[in-house]
């Protein structure tokens, strides 16, 4: 399993940007649809102002008379503003619609209509299209074959090619019955024999459909926390409203009646434009960047929820550890010898075809065992998850066995044997050491222990000191004993274990966690996973796991690997950050283009002292901050699509980067811009 | 100038000082814990309230809803009562100068004025209303309104904390017989020793030293006059309000007053910090308010200090402070420090005109009335302090990556929806009806004032009925139809609408699981919170009426400096 | 909506609290101050030799004559004559200091000040809250006694010894202002 680094695997299926921007700058103008407008109301509320200062550009006393001899071209030049405000806003969310677009073409190219083989009750095939397919339809695939939906195996074997969706390029064996191979993926390649399959998801609703519905954004429903923050801009853009509704007659009072091309600048420049016009991309870019991650998520909530989590679950083997534990060395009690208990240890090992048992035969052979006899004299024990030990009965009816060392001692004693006084000591050496002791003996006779070393993924130590910082909680389920959990768990630099961990276990750790109102992510591939996956709040299956996993998810990794979910709790996070810091930058915003405006429409009133940035005229004053408040839209597009850069601190110290920056930042921006912008318009002689 | 600031700043100094003292008893009280009134008040209570077929004081809690029923239900038939008592008072006794009923739609305002703890009076009280009126009617409501305000920020306080709400009645009855009728006891008699009087007889005529004909008006004012101020109510005996020498005879008088007022509206801070067992965050919130709260004072203070401009440079030939309005025993500097108190604790109350103050107090003043947290109303002032927190920690929580929770309870949808409310309440109340009336300045606007000023008068009007204040610039001539019932429409809306919202907000922050404390939590008990909390205060408070402030006070500002 | 059970408790909590809060507590104010503080509860009234009632210690009076000590301009003159109807009043002028009225009234205070000699004060020149201030400052009260010396035929250091003695001073010496009851002091002046 060697996979290239992950920064490697990204983007894989690998989505094509080209003509992007076109026809992003087409789809612009596309949205000014009212029909499609109005669903953002912020910028339909500046979509219905660009009309208004239209009519007053072809007719400058529609509403009254204002007898300024270039009314006219000042109402066109914020006509033309407005209206480059909504293209700017609109091209935001078609750049990052393109964006999943292409992603999700690249996706549906995996997926295309294809001729599937029914399986008729009666036993019989018919060929039919596969879009026809429905849940517990059963299907019949053949070598060369795409499989054309997600399924259960539930006959045949057969290796599959699963490139298209996972970029790994060895295939992949499938067969019924077992937790990890027996699912498929539509849109997946056979490329040996022939499985039948039950389908287990009705056409349009497989993993894959679903992303590309989220990616796209077309059927992409508001989070909470995004629906919240829509009410909060609504009610903003109401007091706005309010404002703007009840100055005509605040400003006759005063004897300086305002203009209504000059109202609809100040209410555009008020309302939240910038956050507005950039929101539905945000969101859209966030669900993108889960997908070039090749995660696929059910929905937008999960990814958000993922920002939430305070306790992450993991498994200990191929997440914090790699998958295998190697034979590390052989250490003798009982008075035998290294050699002695390498031999022993080759002979239980010669039928255990696992990577644990390969790694013993390969350190004894490095240490010069031989087989002396002939093979198939001998018979394999398996493993049984009830005797915890496996090994090998060779002839004349002498039994090698390894095993967990409470199992071999238990085994021993049924054999009548002692128990040597040296065991319990090397065992405890073993686990303090972090690693897996298994007890080798030959009838009743223990020989020794093998020392399996678990190998601690390189830089998982980081990673779990970042999720601290976040203030999240990780807790490591292990098979092994209390005292290898515990070295192990502190190597890594997990905050909690649990030792001996059954299925069941799983499931209580995360009712316990939830029960002290916290969020639980976990990640899992079996199908006694599934229950777990289901009580989490945030369950990621991985691509290998089996069908009844990926259901109980929300959240398949197609890349299968266990570590991803802390680069998914980054991406939740930062999709709230980018939203959070741009919603503060845009509210901030207001103050500078207050300054810049209310002192230059009541400049008659004798407050021209409040033009703090000593704007050129009142006119430049407020086409200044209307075109700052439009170019800020696509000078922000890159942010709103990358997403703000994320660090792994505490929330303090977040708050402290992001308020600098976004709050202050936002404040004292655009008195600058505002102020280079009146320089430029007054310059060219608009003011 | 020295001097001036030396008092204000002692007694800046006694109010931090109650606070800790007041807050821990009010805490001591609503949970439930025994105090030293119980043994006075128990027995009595126990042999009392079943007479009424009540079973007060032992706590049912009740569901937001229902606190929010019992609210409505008491206040509708309070009002009932208060006003029956206006319209028939020429019928009833105590009216020694056989005042007859005011106008129904002076009556209506001045019912529904009183209900909502505002207490703005477009009457003058010893021209308009009989001793019966005052007493069995308005100091009634002075007493409930208060208490409304304090169980509604107290099961506010409750349900944010993760408590059931409580029950609104008991909370009432505690607030009122444990809280505000005690210290009104001791305050009244201090301020009858102080020279304030408690007479049912008929206004004294008089001979004065050079032979003319004076009448004094008189009254029970004493009792009236603490509640007024402890309350938060503000509604003065006499037309003139604590300018009145009866209502307010010396510093003496006036630095009890002054306490009264600033007491509760402190000390509710540190009130929450025990229930919530947070009190860094109390004092910090408290601190920050208090930084807004004495820049507005000092810049209130240096400007009556300074005085007006045309008439130290045209006529006196020298600076001298801004008496117009004022009283001498109080000066420049004790009424200004009062107008900022006045309008920043929605009291209302006054010791001198604010329609006579410069244009920095008429700044500090009217941006109080549109903030309405620089301490706020009785109980409800505080309960908006935290609607403020509550749009922080959403924006700031956002911001670090996690949906935004407030006390361990998550920040959603229905909250920022009743949030939202109270932040939209404000602006419905006071814009619209001001651009109504200032859209008919001849027959409607009833301003004493010329230009910008004349703005403020009609803004300040409905910002301080839609706030709950009650204070006024006074030379508004608003005892007409269109006032009493547009005032009426602000000062219902103002109060109402955010106590409905505020209750089924800290309902549903009670139901919630609450979320435990990470280090990827969002402190909201640290400067850095607490200092962004200022800023969203600033802005999402001040900007919505930076326009009437500019065209207000702060053009009159530029006028008379220029 | 709100159930008639709800109204029964509205109107019996109601009726329990208008009693505590409206009979009991305004009635144990007024018996207490009646009989303990009878002098303050009625309105500090000073009388005569012969048990008349002129005045209150806590209420101006207008003065114009040349034998007084003027008081502070009054919107209402002090709740006299035909300002006063039959149940008193107070009022101030709630002019705004940018309203071209307030400087019309005290160019005419002022003007009134210096025909008779007197430096002009603020307190003297800007109308009172109540309008019924029963207080001058020391300042404004010394500015008048040559004016008075003259009128009543006094020596001045005399009429500056009665001042200062009427003076009274801020409350532990820091809140409030120095001031002198107007009243007082022209009651005072009567019986030199």
């Amino acid at each position: 399993m060697n996979k290239p680094p992950r920064s490697q695997r990204k983007h894989t299926p690998k989505a094509k940007n080209q003509g992007l921007y076109t026809r992003a700058i087409k789809q612009s103008f596309i949205k000014l649809n009212p029909k499609i407008a109005i669903k953002n109301p912020v910028m339909f509320l500046v979509w219905i102002g660009t009309i208004i200062t239209f009519l007053v550009t072809i007719n400058p006393s529609l509403f009254g008379d204002f007898n300024d001899s270039n009314q006219r071209l000042f109402n066109g030049l914020i006509t033309i503003i407005l209206f480059f405000t909504v293209l700017f806003a609109n091209f935001a969310e078609a750049v990052a619609e393109g964006r999943g677009k292409a992603q999700a073409d690249a996706l549906r190219a995996t997926k295309s209509d294809t001729v599937a083989r029914l399986i008729l009750p009666d036993g019989s095939i018919q060929e039919v299209n596969s879009t026809t397919l429905k849940r517990d339809d059963q299907i019949k695939v053949i070598a060369g074959d795409i499989i054309p939906a997600d399924g259960e195996v539930i006959g045949g074997m057969a290796s599959v090619d699963e490139s298209a969706i996972t970029g790994e390029s060895a295939p992949v064996l499938k067969q019924p019955g077992t937790d990890i191979a027996s699912s498929v993926t539509g849109g997946t390649r056979i490329i040996s024999d022939e499985l039948i399959i039950r389908v287990t998801v009705d056409p349009g609703k497989g993993f894959i459909d679903r992303m590309i519905n989220l990616v796209e954004g077309a059927e992409r429903s508001k989070t909470p926390n995004e629906i919240a923050l829509t009410v909060l801009l609504a009610v903003l853009t109401q007091v706005f409203l309010i404002v703007i509704a009840t100055m005509p007659p605040i400003a006759n009072y005063v004897n300086n009646p305002v203009s209504i091309a000059v109202l609809i600048s100040l209410l555009v420049a008020l309302i939240p434009t910038t956050i507005g016009g950039l929101l539905s991309a945000i969101g859209i870019a966030g669900m993108d960047r889960v997908a070039q991650f090749n995660v696929i998520a059910t929905s937008g909530r999960a990814v958000e929820a993922c920002g939430d989590i305070n306790t992450l679950v993991l498994d200990k083997t191929g997440t914090i550890t790699l998958g295998n534990r190697l034979a590390e060395e052989f250490i003798p009690v009982n008075g035998h010898t290294v050699t002695e208990v390498a031999n022993i240890a080759l002979i239980s090992s010669l039928f255990d075809e696992t990577p644990e048992g390969r790694s013993i035969v390969d350190l004894a052979h490095k240490l010069g065992s031989q087989v002396d006899f002939d093979i198939n004299t001998a018979t394999g024990i398996e493993f049984s998850a009830r005797t915890r030990m496996s090994g090998t009965d060779v002839e004349n009816g002498i039994e090698i066995r390894k095993g967990a060392v409470d199992a071999i001692k238990g085994f021993v004693r049924s054999r009548g044997g002692n128990i040597p006084d040296d065991l319990d000591q090397t065992y405890e050496k073993v686990s303090r050491l972090g690693g897996t002791p298994l007890a080798v003996c030959q009838g009743d006779d223990i020989y020794g222990v093998i020392y399996l070393k678990d190998i601690i993924k390189p830089g998982i130590r980081e990673r779990f000191d970042q999720m601290r910082r976040m203030g999240i909680r990780t807790i490591m389920l292990t098979g092994d004993n209390q005292i290898t959990a515990s070295v192990i768990a502190q190597e890594a630099g997990v905050d909690d274990f649990i030792a001996e961990a059954t299925p069941e276990d799983k499931i209580e750790v995360i009712r316990r966690e939830q029960a002290k109102g916290k969020l639980v992510a976990m990640t899992g591939d079996g199908t006694n996973d599934a229950p777990a996956l289901a009580q989490a709040n945030v369950g990621v299956a991985m691509n290998s796991g089996t069908q009844a996993a990926k259901e109980a998810a929300n959240m398949v990794d197609l890349d299968s690997d266990p570590t991803k979910l802390i680069d998914i709790v980054t991406i939740g996070k930062q999709l709230l950050i980018t939203r959070g810091a741009l919603t503060t930058f845009s509210i901030a915003n207001d103050v500078a283009k207050y300054f810049a405006i209310i002192p230059a429409i009541f400049a008659s009133t004798g407050i021209g002292a409040l033009n703090i940035m000593g704007l050129a005229s009142s006119q430049s004053a407020i086409l200044s901050a209307l075109i700052y408040n439009a170019l800020i839209i696509p000078a922000l597009i890159p942010i709103a699509l990358k997403g703000v850069k994320f660090r792994a601190l505490t929330a303090d110290q977040l708050l402290q980067r992001n308020i600098l920056i976004y709050g202050l930042g936002g404040v004292i921006a655009p008195f600058i811009a505002i102020k280079v912008i009146d320089v430029m318009v007054s310059a060219v002689g608009l003011g | 100038m020295g001097q001036g600031f030396l008092q204000i700043i002692l007694t800046l100094v006694l109010v931090v000082i109650i606070t800790p003292l007041l807050g821990n008893y009010m805490a001591r009280v609503f949970l439930g814990k025994q105090t030293f009134l119980d043994y006075l008040l128990k027995p009595i209570e126990s042999r009392l309230y079943p007479l009424f077929g009540l079973r007060m004081l032992e706590a049912t809690n009740s569901t937001g809803l229902q606190y929010v029923k019992d609210v409505i239900a008491s206040n509708l038939v309070m009002g009932i009562l208060v006003y029956l008592i206006l319209m028939t008072q020429g019928f009833l006794p105590l009216n020694p100068t056989n005042l007859s009923a005011p106008s129904w739609h002076l009556a209506l305002h001045t019912t529904i004025s009183f209900l909502t703890n505002t207490d703005q009076q477009h009457y003058s009280g010893e021209t308009t209303l009989s001793y019966t009126s005052q007493v069995l009617a308005l100091g009634f409501l002075m007493f409930t309104s208060a208490g409304t305000g304090l169980a509604v920020a107290i099961a506010f306080i409750r349900g944010l904390t993760g408590q059931r709400l409580g029950n609104f009645y008991v909370d009432l009855t505690l607030a009122i017989t444990r809280i505000l009728l005690p210290i009104s006891i001791v305050g009244a008699i201090v301020l009858l020793i102080s020279g304030v009087p408690e007479t049912l007889f008929p206004p004294v005529t008089v001979t004065t030293l050079e032979g003319a004909n004076q009448v004094i008006a008189v009254g029970p004012v004493a009792h009236f006059e603490i509640i007024k101020q402890l309350g938060e109510n503000g509604g003065g005996f006499f037309g003139i309000n604590s300018a009145h020498p009866y209502e307010n005879p010396n510093p003496f008088s006036n630095l009890v007053a002054i306490l009264a007022m600033m007491s509760i509206p402190t000390s509710l801070i540190y009130t929450y910090g025990i229930f919530a067992n947070n009190k860094r965050q109390a004092w910090l919130i408290y601190w920050m308010i208090f930084s807004i709260f004495a820049f507005l004072i000092i810049i209130t203070a240096v400007g009556e200090y300074h005085g007006n401009p045309l008439v130290n440079n045209n006529l006196l030939g020298e600076s001298q402070p801004n008496l117009e309005g004022k009283e001498v025993r109080f000066g420049w500097s004790q009424t200004a420090l009062w107008a900022v108190m006045t309008t920043s604790t929605m009291c209302g109350a006054v010791n001198g005109m604010l329609d006579s103050l410069m244009p920095t107090g008429g700044f500090s003043t009217m941006f109080n009335l549109f903030l309405q947290i620089i301490w706020g109303g009785q109980g409800t002032g505080t309960a908006y302090i935290f609607i403020y927190l509550i749009l922080t920690v959403f924006l700031t929580g956002l911001m670090v990556g996690r949906t935004p929770e407030f006390l361990g309870r998550k920040i959603e949808k229905p909250e920022i929806v009743l949030a939202s409310v109270i932040l939209l309440v404000h602006p419905i109340a006071i814009l619209i009806p001001s651009a109504i009336t200032l859209a008919f300045p001849e027959t409607l606007a009833g301003i004493s004032n010329p230009g910008f000023h004349g703005l403020s008068q009609v803004v300040f009007e409905y910002a301080s009925a839609a706030a709950n204040n009650g204070s006024g610039l006074e030379g508004l001539g608003d005892n007409t139809l269109w006032w009493n019932l547009s005032a009426t429409f602000s000062l219902i809306l103002g109060r109402y609408v955010p106590i409905i919202a505020l209750l089924l907000l800290a309902d549903n922050m009670s139901r919630k699981q609450p979320v435990p404390l990470t280090s990827g939590t969002l402190r909201t008990d640290t400067v850095l919170f607490t200092s962004i909390t200022a800023g969203v205060i600033l802005i999402l408070g001040a900007l919505t009426f930076f326009p009437v402030l500019a065209l207000g006070a702060i053009a009159e500002g530029f006028q008379l400096a220029g | 909506m709100l159930s008639i059970n709800d109204f029964l408790k509205a109107i019996r909590v109601t009726f329990i609290l208008w009693t505590i809060t409206a009979i009991i507590y305004p009635l144990f104010i007024l018996i207490f101050g009646q009989i303990f503080l009878p002098y303050q509860a009625n309105g500090s009234l000073i009388k005569d030799n012969q048990n008349n009632i002129i005045g209150s210690s806590l209420i101006g009076q207008p003065f114009q004559s040349d034998k007084y000590f003027w008081s502070r301009p009054s919107t209402i003159n002090y709740s006299t004559e035909e300002n006063a109807g039959i149940t008193g009043v107070s009022s101030a002028s709630n002019l705004a200091p940018s309203n071209p009225d307030l400087i019309k009234n005290i160019e005419t205070e002022i003007t009134k000040l210096r025909q008779a000699n007197i430096t002009p004060t603020a307190d003297l020149v800007y109308t009172s809250g109540s309008g019924l201030d029963p207080h001058i400052t020391p300042q404004s009260a010394l500015n008048q006694v040559d004016r008075i010396a003259i009128a009543r035929n006094l020596e001045s250091t005399q009429l500056q010894e009665l001042v200062k003695s009427h003076t009274e001073g801020r409350l532990l010496g820091i809140f409030g202002e120095p001031r002198i009851n107007i009243l007082k002091l022209n009651l005072e002046l009567d019986q030199l």
